[in-house]
């Protein structure tokens, strides 16, 4: 392969180094070259070792947890950027295109719809209306009402409808207006979306995606700031995944909506309005991979979703103190990927978890506990973890910023944790 | 009873103004009985005497009633039949196969009461007796495209389904040859071949399934262009289900979409111990289905020949496209809910009422009055069915129990979903995954 494409490739999916959302745009190809030269060690180890012959290895001795074999899966590109063969000089040249996270779900969407009949949408006011949060706006002039269906207001059962459908024959999608509402689909998503496969001794299949917007918004109440993945974690299986940039909403929207199993895509209502330069080029996730967001030493930082950004946000100040924390999304919930968070234990000692579940059962109390039973030796610390408190969510700003994590929060306890 | 007379008088199907017969059962409950007259007389909700200016008229051109009086709906499906030119309702062909059909689940549902008891069997078992003529009725109508959802009490809608009698007695033993591996039980009788989509152990769960099937079928159609998708998808459940959420929403859904599907209420009037007039506040579940746009109809579920009757035509109504049905069938079981429950609530009298309109012993009646069959020829039947069940029950004997490997497997279509492990493999690529554990 061709070195520069390789570099590309490689620096593009080691993420930038901790940016606040609205300068997520400088993820891609474009500026490799200055990047390296502040860069991660970690690259230039790479651009140096193997004479930048491609190798799956030497990929996951970085711990990017690409999939261990199978390089013939044609369709599944883990972390692929566009690389278009370059002009001129390397600098400038924007490649991909912009767009907000909910117009990359929707494009998606759009894209699986386009590829396969049977892929259709099911939900409140997703047809003419074009979701409440405008993903699928358009897609039912081009696609048509059946494969947009607007229901009526009864999530049980038109969960348990689409449930029906895929197990004849369908793949819908079933759009939760906020995922808080799933919670009155709860029956047919644990008892039939969950269970049915196996308890049909695996007669029926249930490739059906369950998506929609949760965690805490702006003052949305109590009711419309719930975190329903660590409800979700207990149902055998179900798969669960968290989207928190438009490259990998994009990328796991096609992955759920292609997976034979029943997939939960968690998206967050203040997070369809990042932008982000994505690859022109068809790309698709793998479901059961973390993401590496930032290499580091110092410590391993695990979270997902909105906590995601006020990590990076975090680190920004972390990286001016002298802290060089690897930052890890983990981004498939259910499962974890063990072999990049064990990666990265093992080459840091200590592990913050910071997530907007709450305390109680939530994710990272079973990453902590799946940490601990697997990697116990490689620790130096206690396995740190900020959730979100345990309280419903109250409407006023102050104590609503006051249930979730915040940056300063992060800050004080990598602090904590370095000093073991 | 006189089935060849009560034959003809109940393809009249709209009861329109007479008492359905509901009330015309003995009944111990005096205040409900009381209630019920009174409703049925001269009561008119005031929510329907506004609701009357409503009235639309709706998609099959009829007016349909919020109920004015007591009026079923009167659709176009129900007007009085003329008898064929031979003045038989069925032919002798026919006649034989109903009764092959319901002696099946007579003598497989007496099996299972014996294995259960003899310890081969455990947990929930919830028998059919009494109701074959409702499972006859409406599933031989079916080709084995169409769709069958059920509940729990689903042995003898798989087996009239075709399911084979020893892949159920298998799956109740347990036995890794069981229809669903003996991973789901009495209660989760599934079978891809022959289109039976559960099975479930919560009451109201299998509607929405059932609603999504026949929404494919539409989907097949209308999207894919396939002009052969015609399956009709059939849903049983009880009188105790009607009064859940599910049922009534996927009344709406079904008839807003004009799906295929049929709601068939078998309705044996309680849910474990709750009668259903304690726990319904309008007992005539028929008279739900107006109320969401589609016909109500009233049927005697222990009658197989009016169940077929009224099953044709509500099958034939949803496969040409006109949309749902909702059959209320009057029908009884003659054990208790489940083997574990001891009965004790249901008064001797009405079930002795009920064990007098045996649908079998009817239908062997019909047959042998309308010189349909002989004795020797049904007794030939039912020996044939003893041995058929005989051998279903060694076969499940003999039939090995799941090896432990079985455990993880089917968690996930695609095993993957097990995760990728701290060694960077995929768990399930392990060698002695499937005996391993499942955490991830």
């Amino acid at each position: 392969m061709e070195s520069t494409a390789l570099l590309q490739k490689v620096t593009a999916g080691m993420a930038f180094r901790g940016t606040p959302a609205s300068l997520l745009s400088s993820s891609s190809a474009s500026s490799h070259v200055a990047r390296i030269k502040l860069g991660s060690r970690s690259v230039i180890r790479v651009s140096r070792l193997s004479g930048l012959t491609v190798k799956a290895t030497h990929l996951n001795a970085y711990g990017f947890g690409t999939m261990p074999h199978n390089s013939t899966a044609l369709k599944t590109v883990n972390k692929a950027v566009a690389v278009k063969t370059e002009t001129g000089s390397t600098a400038t040249a924007q490649q991909g295109h912009e767009l907000l996270l909910f117009e990359a779900l929707r494009e998606g969407l759009e894209e699986e719809m386009e590829r396969d009949p049977t892929v259709c949408v099911i939900g409140e006011d997703v047809g003419h209306y074009g979701g409440s949060y405008k993903v699928t706006k358009g897609m039912a002039e081009k696609f048509g009402d059946l494969r947009l269906l607007d229901t009526p207001i009864a999530e049980n059962s038109f969960t348990g409808m689409a449930i029906g459908a895929a197990m004849t024959g369908l793949r819908p999608i079933v759009e939760g207006m906020n995922m808080g509402f799933l919670l009155l689909a709860f029956n047919q998503i644990a008892n039939n979306c969950g269970m049915l496969h196996y308890t049909s001794g695996g007669q029926f299949t249930i490739p059906i995606v369950i998506r929609g917007p949760g965690g805490v918004g702006k003052q949305l109440g109590a009711e419309h700031s719930q975190r329903l993945e660590s409800y979700f974690q207990s149902v055998p299986g179900l798969q669960m995944v968290a989207c928190s940039t438009p490259y990998n909403a994009k990328g796991l929207m096609k992955a759920a909506i292609r997976s034979e199993n029943p997939v939960i895509l968690f998206e967050h209502v203040l997070l369809y309005n990042l932008k982000e330069r994505i690859p022109d080029e068809e790309y698709v996730l793998c479901l059961e991979e973390a993401e590496l967001v930032r290499p580091g030493q110092d410590i391993t930082i695990l979270t997902y979703s909105r906590m995601r950004h006020h990590v990076l946000q975090a680190v920004k100040t972390l990286v001016s103190k002298g802290y060089d924390p690897e930052v890890i999304d983990i981004r498939s919930l259910k499962p974890f990927d063990l072999f990049a968070i064990g990666n990265s234990v093992k080459k840091t000692h200590k592990v913050l978890i910071v997530e907007e579940c709450m305390r109680t059962g939530g994710i990272g109390a079973s990453l902590r506990a799946a940490i601990m039973e697997n990697f116990f030796d490689e620790l130096d610390a206690p396995i740190g973890c900020l959730s979100s408190q345990d309280v419903p969510t109250p409407y006023a700003g102050p104590l609503e910023d006051l249930t979730v994590v915040q940056p300063p929060q992060i800050v004080f306890a990598v602090e904590q944790l370095c000093k073991h | 009873m006189a089935m060849a007379t009560a034959a003809v008088a109940s393809v009249r199907l709209a009861t329109t103004n007479a008492l359905p017969r509901a009330t015309q059962r003995s009944r111990d409950n005096e205040a409900c009985s009381a209630l019920n007259s009174a409703f049925f007389k001269n009561s008119i909700p005031s929510s329907s005497r506004s609701s009357r200016k409503n009235l639309k008229t709706l998609n099959d051109g009829s007016r349909k009633g919020i109920c004015v009086r007591v009026k079923a709906s009167t659709s176009d499906m129900v007007k009085e039949k003329a008898l064929p030119a031979d003045g038989q309702l069925i032919s002798r062909h026919e006649g034989l196969d109903l009764y092959e059909d319901m002696i099946l689940g007579r003598a497989f549902e007496d099996m299972c009461a014996q294995m259960y008891y003899r310890g081969k069997m455990f947990g929930f078992v919830h028998l059919y007796n009494g109701q074959e003529a409702v499972s006859t009725g409406f599933i031989k109508g079916l080709k084995k495209a169409d769709y069958v959802c059920s509940t729990y009490r689903d042995h003898v809608h798989a087996l009239s389904k075709g399911v084979p009698a020893r892949q159920v007695m298998s799956e109740l033993f347990g036995k890794a040859t069981g229809c669903c591996r003996g991973q789901g039980g009495s209660m989760h009788m599934f079978s891809k071949e022959h289109n039976v989509l559960g099975g479930f152990a919560f009451i109201g769960e299998g509607i929405p399934v059932a609603t999504g099937a026949a929404f494919t079928t539409k989907y097949r159609r209308e999207v894919l262009k396939d002009d052969s998708a015609d399956e009709v998808t059939i849903a049983f459940f009880g009188d105790g289900t009607c009064n859940n959420g599910q049922f009534f929403e996927c009344l709406n859904m079904a008839a807003l979409w004009k799906l295929p599907i049929v709601f068939v209420v078998e309705n044996n009037l309680w849910a474990i111990g709750m009668s259903h007039y304690r726990a319904t506040s309008v007992p005539e579940i028929w008279k739900k289905g107006p109320a969401f746009g589609m016909p109500g109809i009233h049927v005697d579920g222990m009658d197989v020949l009016k169940v077929r009757e009224v099953a044709k035509e509500a099958i034939a109504r949803a496969r040409r496209g006109d949309g749902p049905t909702l059959v209320e069938c009057e029908t009884y079981r003659f054990r208790g809910h489940s083997l574990a429950d001891p009965d004790e609530l249901r008064k001797p009298a009405e079930k002795a009422h009920y064990a007098a309109r045996d649908p079998i012993a009817a239908l062997k009646n019909y047959l042998l009055e309308n010189r349909l069959a002989t004795e020797k020829e049904l007794s030939a039947i039912e020996e044939t069915i003893n041995e058929l069940i005989e051998d279903a029950v060694e076969f499940a004997e003999a039939s090995p129990l799941p090896p432990h490997s079985q455990l993880l497997e089917n968690v996930f279509a695609d095993p993957k979903g097990f995760g990728i492990g701290p060694d960077g493999r995929y768990r399930c690529e392990g060698p002695g995954f499937t005996a391993g554990t499942a955490q991830v």
